[in-house]
């Protein structure tokens, strides 16, 4: 007789009311990581680093060891945890304005140190904590707080593309991009996950996953119109799909 | 170990990191330490230890909160310009109660300034650069022999407090060179540092999660946070001032300066009691926790002082302050990485004394 498969709350996630909103890729992303927590049995190496931004409380949600860092400097403390201890598995949290502005600098050098741990980027297109701020991969015509008549690229530029960015460098290993609009992309987000955490097992080095995922606070929709966003609107702009997974070796053949 | 080094002052730094156990390094070239950077490149990588150069001096001092998150002994070292920059990440540090050692090898300023020794970060390193009410426990060396000495006790205060710890030196001590006599860490010293049980190593064997954080928004858990903060910094003034008194016990004018300018004090006493004149120096040797109530009790006996600096004067401030307007305190500096010759700071006394005599 088959066994019952129970959904049930990962050990590795906290009974701690989340202060996410509904429809909000941090939720969705939490969860994943900690059910990965759980089936690779890594708690006990894990070190991860929480942003400022929407996720700055993510240490209340995952029961690992985590600190903190300074707005944008996660690979900078990630390399310095690393490092200094390379047995511990370190993993990098960050959001759009984190990652993609403040933290431009941080990012490229860790990945072209190729600095063997890994990056969660979640790309929402918008700055939630503060109030719905343009972001770096904030659309063109998109509205936000500080965009009242739409992002005009003729003064503010067009969104960063972060893992096309990245992929020109030698020494990255793994680079993807993954959309939290659907199950079919839950799952893939928790696959390449996955293979970020077995790389950096591996010593690979670099691994940055790139998620794209729902504000529906500061898009002003539903989140049921949110992954429709995600799929129509943010997706033709941000292509999901593997850019690099290869050696270093095999990069410079 | 070799019995004696003939080394400049940055090098003196690295020698002593590297005795005390420094597990990790994390720099930037800049001059006037980049003698540093470059002693570190050499020789942590020879004792397999970790030498990152990082990107940028704000890259450099996140990757210190991480290695120390990570319960490391670790260091970096900058100048002037790019200690500035480094400030938002010290107020991480101290908010976070991480242990770390700071080197700035201070030059001219403000902005890019030039190459030259000052003292103009004084305030920046004592006042607290960065947000927030913080200290951070400032040494300041004012010979090669210092500079490794001083480097060895900043990593046993910084693990012994759980605190940043700055040794504030300037470009001539960096890169004079002077003899050096090596001296091996103490054991005795070693076993008095608490353990790092709140260290991030991965939630081992079950054991709780730890979490490293500077960040307390529920309530008053911030208000409260600070006045744990407070009554550390409190115990620290009480046990760890440090000074050094030349020739003060019967001196009539006493000059106060630190680093460099205190040798060139040293040599303006010594003229002076050659010739029989009342001067003596006051050295203070920890900048943070400041020897206020040290002069307090001089300012009971003295005619009054003389504070000589490489700056527009700023540890004036805390003489005056300690001093409280019992008796005059004077001034004497130069700015823009002027050093003083020791004549223009005799001269200076000289008259003062005749002044008040």
């Amino acid at each position: 007789m088959k066994k019952a498969r129970i959904f049930k709350k990962p050990d590795a996630m906290l009974e701690v009311d989340s202060h996410y909103c509904a429809g909000c890729g941090h939720g969705i992303l939490h969860r994943i990581l900690a059910e990965l927590i759980d089936e690779l049995d890594i708690r006990g190496s894990l070190v991860g680093i929480a942003p400022v931004g929407c996720a700055v409380l993510a240490y209340n949600y995952l029961d690992i060891d985590m600190s903190e860092a300074a707005h944008g400097r996660v690979p900078s403390v990630a390399t310095g945890i690393k490092r200094a201890r390379p047995d511990t598995l370190v993993f990098g949290y960050q959001g759009d304005g984190d990652l993609a502005s403040i933290g431009t600098a941080e990012i490229i050098h860790a990945a072209n140190r190729g600095e063997n741990y890994t990056t969660i980027f979640v790309n929402n297109g918008v700055y939630g904590m503060t109030g719905g701020q343009m972001a770096p991969t904030t659309l063109p015509g998109q509205r936000t707080a500080t965009t009242p008549n739409g992002r005009d690229t003729s003064t503010m530029g067009f969104p960063l593309r972060m893992c096309e960015l990245l992929n020109t460098l030698e020494s990255p290993y793994l680079i993807v991009r993954t959309a939290l609009d659907g199950p079919a992309g839950i799952r893939s987000t928790k696959k390449w996950i996955r293979e970020g955490f077995l790389a950096q097992m591996e010593g690979k080095g670099f691994c940055f996953i790139e998620v794209l995922a729902s504000c529906p606070t500061y898009c002003r929709i539903s989140p049921e119109a949110a992954l429709e966003y995600l799929k129509k609107e943010v997706k033709p702009f941000f292509p999901t799909g593997v850019f690099r997974l290869a050696s270093k070796e095999a990069v410079n053949a | 170990m070799q019995k004696r080094l003939l080394i400049t002052g940055n090098e003196a730094v690295g020698a002593g990191a590297i005795e005390a156990g420094c597990d990790c390094y994390f720099g930037y070239p800049i001059t006037p330490q980049n003698e540093l950077t470059a002693y570190m490149a050499l020789h942590m990588l020879a004792e397999k230890r970790v030498f990152v150069q990082a990107e940028s001096e704000v890259s450099a001092i996140n990757m210190v909160y991480g290695a120390s998150s990570a319960g490391c002994r670790v260091m970096t070292s900058s100048s002037s310009p790019g200690v500035s920059l480094k400030q938002e990440g010290i107020s991480y540090l101290a908010g976070s109660e991480l242990p770390a050692v700071i080197i700035n090898v201070q030059r001219g300023g403000p902005g890019l300034g030039n190459i030259e020794p000052s003292q103009a970060d004084y305030f920046q390193a004592v006042k607290g650069g960065g947000h927030g009410d913080y200290c951070v426990i400032v040494l300041a060396p004012s010979s090669v022999q210092e500079m490794y000495d001083f480097t060895m006790k900043a990593f046993d205060l910084a693990d012994l407090y759980r605190m940043p710890v700055m040794v504030l030196s300037d470009g001539r001590l960096g890169q004079m060179m002077e003899p050096l006599k090596p001296k091996k860490r103490s054991k005795a010293a070693a076993a008095k540092l608490p353990p790092k049980d709140w260290s991030l190593t991965g939630a081992k064997d079950g054991r709780p999660k730890r979490v490293v954080k500077s960040f307390f928004p529920a309530d008053d858990t911030l208000e409260k946070h600070n006045q744990k903060l407070a009554a550390k910094y409190k115990m620290i003034q009480r046990k760890q001032t440090r000074a050094e008194d030349y020739f003060t016990e019967d001196a009539e004018l006493v000059l106060v300066a630190y680093g460099t300018v205190a040798r060139l004090c040293r040599e303006v006493v010594r003229r002076a009691r050659k010739k029989k004149l009342p001067m003596g120096l006051l050295r203070p040797i920890t900048l943070w926790p400041f020897p206020g109530t040290r002069i307090k009790r001089l300012a009971g006996r003295v005619k009054g002082f003389l504070v000589v600096e490489m700056s527009a004067g700023q540890m004036v401030e805390d003489v005056r302050l300690a001093v409280n307007g019992t008796v005059p305190v004077a001034f004497y500096g130069r700015m823009g990485g002027g050093v003083p010759e020791i004549d223009e700071i005799y001269r200076r006394a000289r008259k003062l004394l005749k002044e008040k005599l």
